[in-house]
C-alpha cells in the first residue's frame, strides 16, 4: 500500500493509457475528478430544470421532457441533492483542488500513496456508474429525499422503489470509500512530503481548509457507513434496525445521518473558503488579515461541527429537552465564521484591487455566502425552526451556501488556476459575462424562496397549487422559475470558454498572477515530479507588496536578496 | 518511496505508518458508530438479555482466544522481521492466517446454529444487531487474512525485502480488528 | 413586513414570529455592515496605477484585539438569541399545559386519520369518533394532540398555528396548541412520506364554542 510513485509516473515516456485513464500523477487525477464533477453537474443542473418546471406549470408537459408523476418528483429531488452534494461539490472542491493544489502548494512530487490515488478516483467513477445505473432500472431511482430517513427508505412497498435505492446506498458508500482514500493520501501527503521549510504555519491557508476537510469526512463518515449497512440489510436481509415493528428506532438513522451531515456540509464549505482566502491577497496585492486566526477559528469551527447535527431533528419527536444544547452549540459556530468573514474584508482593506474573473467571483461566494451563513442562525435557533423546518426557508438557506460554495467557488478556482491545470488563460471578457449573469440570476432565484418559506411552502412537494394557502405564490414560484432558467443559461459562456480557452486560450506563464505559493514557480502546466528542483520555502504564502521589494509581490520560495533574475512575467 | 519525494520526509514517522494510523481512526468511528447505535437502542427496549442468552457463548469464548493468539503469533511475526528471521517470519505469518481461517469457520458454524434454530436476522433487533455488528467484524476478518496472506506470498517469494515494513502494517490492521472483537464479544454475549 | 408570515391564530405563534424578528434585525444588521464593506472596499480600493497596496505586517497584536473584540461581540449576541429562544422553546415544549381537549391524530400514507374521544372525554372507548382530514376544536380551548403514524415519517404542519410536529412509527408524540380565532386552516404534511406527500392536507376548523357544540351533537347523536 505505501511504496509511492509507480516508476512510470516519473521516469520512463507513459503512453496513452497511463497518460490519461490509469495514471498515476495527482494532476491528471485532479482532471479526472474535474470531469466527472462536471459532468455530473450537468446532470444536477437538468434535475433542477426540470424540478423547477414542474413548480411552476405542475400539471403541464416539461419541454423536451414530458410530464412528471409525483413519484418520479421525488426520485428528481432525491437525485438533485444527491448528485450535487456528493457527486459535484465533493469531486470538484477536494478531488479536483485538493488533489492538484496539495502537492504542488507544499512542494511535493506527488501524493504520498499515488496509486491509494488512482484507486480513489477509480472507486468514484465506479460510484459515478452505478448511480447513474440506478436511473434505469426497474422500479425507478432513489425516491426517499437525499436524506434518505426510514421506514420510508428502508421497505420497498413505501416508495416501490427497490433496486434504485440500494444502488444509490452502493453508490454512497463507493464514493465515501474513494474520499476516505483521499483523506489517507491529503493528510499524509501533508503531514510527510512538505519541501525544506514548508513548516504547518506556512502552509497556504487552502491546504489547512482541505485538511481539515479530511479530517472532519474521515471521522464522521463512519458512522454513516455503519449506518447505510443497517439500511441495506433491513432492506435486503429483513432485519429490523430502523423499523418500530421489529423493535427498531427510525430516528437512529436521523442520528447517524446528521452526525455526519452537518460535518459534511463543511468538509465542502472548508475548500472553498480556502480557495476564496487564496484568490483575495493575490488580487488585493496584500497579506491575508489573520493567519493564524483564520486558522484556529477553521479548527474551532471544525470541532464544534461534531457537536451540532440535532438542529436537523429539533421537531424529529427527539426528547425536546436535548433542543437547546444543540440550538446553542449551532448559533456559537457563527463565532469562528465571524473571525473568517472578517479576515477577508480586512484583507480587502487599503489594498489595490483588480477584478479578475477569479476575484469577482471570490468576491461573489463571500457576498452571497453571508446570506447564507446568516439565515443558518434562523434555522438554529429551535422555536424559530418548529415554524421553517423543511419550508424553502430551509432550502433556500441551504442553496446561499452550497451554491456559492459549489459553483461560485468551485469557478474562483478554475478561472484562477487554469492556467496552471491546462497551461493556458481563460477568457477574462467572457468571465466577467458568466459572472455577473450567474450571480444576478442565481439571487434573483433565491431570494424570494426565503418569502416562500415563511410563508410556509414545504420542501419535497411537487405541486405547490394543491394548497389553498400557497396558491396566491404561485407566481413567484414562476419567476423562480424563469430566475433559475436564465441561471442555467448563463453557463453557457462558461462552457465555451472552458472548452474554447483549453484549447485555443493564450498560452500562460509560470506565474501569470504574480502569486506567492509554491504552485506558481512550477512550469504551467507542471511536468510529473512537479518541480525542476526541490523548492526551498522561506517564508509565509502572503508576502504582497513587502515596501523592500521591487516587485510587489515575493514567492515563499525566492531568497530575499533583492531579486536577481528578470521578472518572470508581465501582465 | 521514491527516492526523491523520501528526501523531504517532514515527520519522522514514515508514511505508510502515517497512513495506516488515518486509516485505523476512521475504521474506528465505523464501529464506534454501531456499538454507540447498539447501546442507545438497547437502553430503550427491554428484554434483551434473552435474546442474547440464546447465543453460543463457549463457541464465542473459543473465538476470543483464537483471535487473541492469532494477535500474538503476529508480534511474533514481526518481531522475526526485527531478528532477520525470514523463516520464523513465514510460520508465525501463516499462524496468524491460520488462526484467522479457524475463527472465521467457528463464526460461520454458529451462524448456521443459528439459523437452524430460526434466530435469523430477522427476528428482532437483537438479532439484527448481533448479525449486522459480527458480520461487519468478520468481513474485516476476512479482509485482514487477505492482506496476511498477499504479505506471506510475497515472504515466500522471497521479494518482501524491500517491504519487510508491510509487515507491521498488516499487523496495525490485524490488532484492530481484534481490538473490536474485544469489544463486540461482552456486548453481544455477556449482556 | 407581517405579510412575510401567514395570520397567526394561536397563543404561541406571535412568540414565534417574535424570535424570528429578533433574529432578522440582528442578521439584518450585519448583513448591511459586511456587504457594505465589502462594496466599499471594493470600490474605495480599487485597482490604481502606479498606486500600491498598504502593506498591512503579519499578526500583530492590533490585528488580534480587532478579531478577538469581534469574536466577543458575535458571541454575546448568539447568547443573546439563544436565550431569548430558550425561554420560547420552554413555554412551548416545556411542561404541557393540562387540555381541555385531546384528539388522536395518526398519519399513513396518505392520510390523517383523527379520532376524537367523545362524551366521555376518553380515547378508546365506544364513543370514539373517526374523521379523515378534519380536525374541528373549539376556539380559546388547549387542545392535545396525540400523534402517531402507521408506517413511515410524516410531519403534521399548521402554518397558521406556527406549529410543526413530526410523527414517527413506534412513537406516541403530544403536542399542544390553543387557537384564538376561529377560521378553516390547512393541515399539510410537511415530511417525505412517499410519492402522495404532495397533496396530503387536512383542514383544522376552529369554531366558536355554540359552533363546536352544534357539531359535537351533530355527531354523536348521529352515533347510534
Ligand atoms: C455548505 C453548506 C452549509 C453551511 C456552510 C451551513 C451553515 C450553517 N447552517 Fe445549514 N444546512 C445545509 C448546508 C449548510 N449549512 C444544508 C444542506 C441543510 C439542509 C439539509 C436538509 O435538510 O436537506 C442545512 C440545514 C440547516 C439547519 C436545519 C434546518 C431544518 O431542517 O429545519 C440548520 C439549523 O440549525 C442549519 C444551520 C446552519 C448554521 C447555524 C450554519 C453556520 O455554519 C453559519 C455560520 C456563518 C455565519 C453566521 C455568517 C458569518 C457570521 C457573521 C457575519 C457574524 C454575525 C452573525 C451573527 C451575530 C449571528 N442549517
Ligand atoms: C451542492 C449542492 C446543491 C447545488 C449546487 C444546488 C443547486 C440548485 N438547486 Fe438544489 N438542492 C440541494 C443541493 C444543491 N442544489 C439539496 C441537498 C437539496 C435537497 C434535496 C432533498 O430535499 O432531498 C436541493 C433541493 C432543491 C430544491 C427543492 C426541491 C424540493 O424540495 O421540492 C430546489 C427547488 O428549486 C433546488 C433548486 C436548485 C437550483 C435552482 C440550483 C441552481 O443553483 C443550479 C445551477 C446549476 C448549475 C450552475 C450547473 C451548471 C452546469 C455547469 C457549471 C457544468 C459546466 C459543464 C462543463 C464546463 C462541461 N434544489
Ligand atoms: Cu405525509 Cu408527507
Ligand atoms: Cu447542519
Amino acid at each position: 500500500m505505501n511504496e509511492v510513485a509507480s516508476k512510470e509516473a516519473h521516469h520512463e515516456e507513459p503512453g496513452f493509457w497511463h497518460t490519461y485513464l490509469f495514471s498515476t500523477d495527482h494532476k491528471t487525477i485532479a482532471k479526472q475528478y474535474l470531469s466527472l464533477g462536471l459532468f455530473w453537474a450537468i446532470v444536477g443542473g437538468f434535475t433542477v430544470y426540470l424540478i423547477r418546471w414542474q413548480l411552476a406549470y405542475p400539471e403541464t408537459k416539461v419541454p423536451g421532457w414530458g410530464f412528471i408523476a409525483p413519484d418520479f418528483y421525488n426520485v428528481l429531488v432525491t437525485m438533485h441533492g444527491t448528485i450535487m452534494v456528493f457527486f459535484v461539490a465533493m469531486p470538484i472542491l477536494l478531488g479536483a483542488f485538493g488533489n492538484f493544489l496539495i502537492p504542488l502548494m507544499i512542494g511535493a512530487q506527488d501524493m504520498a500513496f499515488p496509486r491509494l490515488n488512482m484507486l480513489s478516483v477509480w472507486v468514484f467513477a465506479l460510484a459515478s456508474l452505478i448511480l447513474l445505473l440506478s436511473f434505469f432500472v426497474p422500479g425507478g431511482a432513489a425516491s426517499a429525499g437525499w436524506t434518505g430517513y426510514p421506514p420510508l427508505s428502508a421497505k420497498v412497498e413505501y416508495t416501490g422503489v427497490n433496486w434504485g435505492l440500494n444502488l444509490w446506498l452502493l453508490a454512497h458508500a463507493l464514493e465515501f470509500v474513494s474520499f476516505l482514500m483521499s483523506g489517507i493520501n491529503f493528510l499524509t501527503t501533508a503531514m510527510n512530503l512538505r519541501a525544506p521549510g514548508m513548516s504547518f504555519f506556512r502552509l497556504p491557508l487552502i491546504v489547512w481548509m482541505q485538511l481539515t476537510a479530511a479530517v472532519l469526512f474521515m471521522l464522521s463518515v463512519g458512522p454513516l457507513i455503519g449506518g447505510a449497512i443497517m439500511l441495506l440489510m433491513d432492506r435486503i436481509a429483513g432485519t429490523t434496525f430502523y423499523l418500530p415493528e421489529g423493535g427498531g428506532e427510525p430516528l437512529l438513522w436521523q442520528h447517524l445521518f446528521w452526525f455526519f451531515g452537518h460535518p459534511e456540509v463543511y468538509v465542502v464549505l472548508l475548500p472553498a473558503l480556502g480557495i476564496v482566502l487564496e484568490i483575495m491577497p493575490v488580487f488585493s496585492r496584500k497579506p491575508i488579515f489573520g493567519y493564524y486566526p483564520i486558522v484556529y477559528s477553521t479548527i474551532a469551527a471544525g470541532i464544534l461541527s461534531f457537536v451540532v447535527w440535532a438542529h436537523h431533528q429539533f421537531i424529529s419527536g427527539m426528547d425536546p429537552r436535548l433542543a437547546m444544547p444543540f440550538s446553542i452549540t449551532t448559533i456559537i459556530i457563527s463565532v469562528p465564521f465571524a473571525l473568517i468573514v472578517f479576515a477577508m474584508i480586512a484583507t480587502l482593506w487599503g489594498g489595490s484591487i483588480s477584478f479578475s474573473t477569479a476575484m469577482l467571483f471570490a468576491l461573489g461566494t463571500l457576498a452571497t455566502f453571508l446570506i447564507g451563513g446568516l439565515t443558518g442562525i434562523f434555522n438554529g435557533s429551535a422555536p424559530v425552526d418548529i415554524y421553517i423546518h423543511d419550508t424553502y426557508f430551509v432550502v433556500s438557506h441551504f442553496h446561499y451556501t452550497l451554491v456559492p460554495v459549489t459553483f461560485f467557488a468551485g469557478f474562483a478556482g478554475l478561472y484562477f488556476w487554469f492556467p496552471k491545470i491546462f497551461g493556458r488563460m481563460m477568457w477574462e471578457t467572457l468571465g466577467k459575462v458568466h459572472f455577473w449573469f450567474t450571480f444576478i440570476f442565481f439571487n434573483a432565484a433565491f431570494i424570494p424562496m426565503f418569502f416562500l418559506g415563511t410563508r410556509g411552502m414545504m420542501r419535497r412537494i411537487a405541486n405547490p397549487t394543491q394548497y389553498e394557502f400557497l396558491k396566491p405564490f404561485q407566481p413567484i414560484n414562476e419567476w423562480i422559475t424563469v430566475a433559475v432558467i436564465l441561471l442555467l443559461l448563463s453557463q453557457i459562456p462558461f462552457v465555451i470558454n472552458f472548452l474554447w480557452s483549453m484549447v485555443r486560450g493564450r498560452v500562460a506563464e509560470r506565474n501569470p498572477w504574480q502569486a506567492n505559493t509554491l504552485e506558481w514557480s512550477a512550469a504551467s502546466p507542471p511536468p510529473h515530479g512537479n518541480f525542476e528542483t526541490v523548492p526551498t520555502v522561506y517564508r509565509n504564502p502572503y508576502e504582497y507588496g513587502l515596501p523592500e521589494v521591487a516587485e510587489d509581490w515575493l514567492p515563499q520560495d525566492r531568497p530575499f536578496t533583492p531579486p536577481a533574475g528578470v521578472r518572470q512575467s508581465e501582465s | 518511496m521514491n527516492s526523491k519525494v523520501e528526501t523531504l520526509i517532514a515527520t519522522g514517522i514514515p508514511a505508510g505508518k502515517v497512513g495506516m494510523w488515518w486509516f485505523l481512526a476512521s475504521e474506528i468511528t465505523v464501529f464506534g458508530g454501531l456499538i454507540a447505535s447498539y447501546i442507545v437502542v438497547r437502553l430503550g427496549s427491554p428484554g434483551w438479555s434473552e435474546a442474547g442468552a440464546r447465543l453460543n457463548f463457549s463457541l464465542g469464548l473459543v473465538n476470543t482466544f483464537v483471535l487473541l493468539t492469532s494477535s500474538l503469533t503476529m508480534v511474533l511475526a514481526f518481531k522475526a522481521v526485527g531478528e532477520k528471521d525470514p523463516k520464523g517470519l513465514r510460520t508465525y505469518l501463516g499462524f496468524t492466517i491460520l488462526l484467522g481461517l479457524t475463527f472465521l469457520t467457528i463464526k460461520a458454524f454458529e451462524y448456521g446454529g443459528e439459523f437452524v434454530r430460526g434466530y435469523t436476522p430477522a427476528a428482532g433487533i437483537f438479532w439484527s444487531f448481533y448479525y449486522g455488528m459480527t458480520g461487519l467484524h468478520a468481513l474485516h476478518v476476512f479482509a485482514g487474512v487477505v492482506v496476511n496472506a498477499i504479505v506471506l506470498i510475497a515472504a515466500l517469494g522471497e521479494i518482501l525485502k524491500p517491504h519487510e515494513h508491510r509487515v507491521e502494517l498488516a499487523g496495525l490492521y490485524w490488532h484492530f480488528v481484534d481490538i473490536v472483537w474485544i469489544f463486540l464479544f461482552p456486548l453481544l454475549y455477556l449482556t | 413586513m407581517q405579510n412575510w408570515f401567514p395570520e397567526n391564530v394561536s397563543t404561541f405563534g406571535a412568540d414565534i414570529d417574535e424570535i424570528f424578528w429578533f433574529i432578522f434585525r440582528i442578521t439584518v444588521v450585519w448583513f448591511f455592515i459586511t456587504e457594505g464593506l465589502i462594496l466599499s472596499f471594493a470600490i474605495k480600493y480599487r485597482r490604481r496605477e502606479g498606486q500600491r497596496a498598504t502593506y498591512v505586517k503579519g499578526n500583530n497584536r492590533r490585528q488580534l484585539a480587532w478579531i478577538l473584540m469581534l469574536g466577543l461581540i458575535v458571541l454575546l449576541l448568539d447568547l443573546w438569541i439563544d436565550i431569548r429562544g430558550a425561554q420560547v422553546w420552554g413555554k412551548i415544549k416545556g411542561q404541557m399545559p393540562s387540555s381541555d381537549l385531546q384528539v388522536q391524530i395518526t398519519a399513513k400514507q396518505f392520510n390523517w386519520e383523527i379520532v376524537y374521544p367523545g362524551p366521555d372525554g376518553k380515547l378508546g372507548t365506544g364513543d370514539d369518533l373517526q374523521l379523515e382530514n378534519e380536525l374541528h376544536v373549539p376556539v380559546g380551548k388547549i387542545v392535545r394532540i396525540v400523534l402517531q403514524s402507521k408506517d413511515v415519517i410524516h410531519s403534521l404542519f399548521l402554518p397558521n398555528l406556527r406549529l410543526k410536529q413530526d410523527a414517527v412509527p413506534g412513537r406516541e408524540i403530544h403536542a399542544w396548541f390553543e387557537a384564538t380565532k376561529p377560521g378553516k386552516y390547512e393541515m399539510p404534511c410537511a415530511e417525505l412520506c412517499g410519492f402522495g406527500h404532495s397533496g396530503m392536507n387536512g383542514w383544522l376548523i376552529v369554531a366558536t364554542p355554540e359552533d363546536y357544540e352544534k357539531w359535537a351533537k351533530e355527531h354523536w347523536s348521529a352515533e347510534k
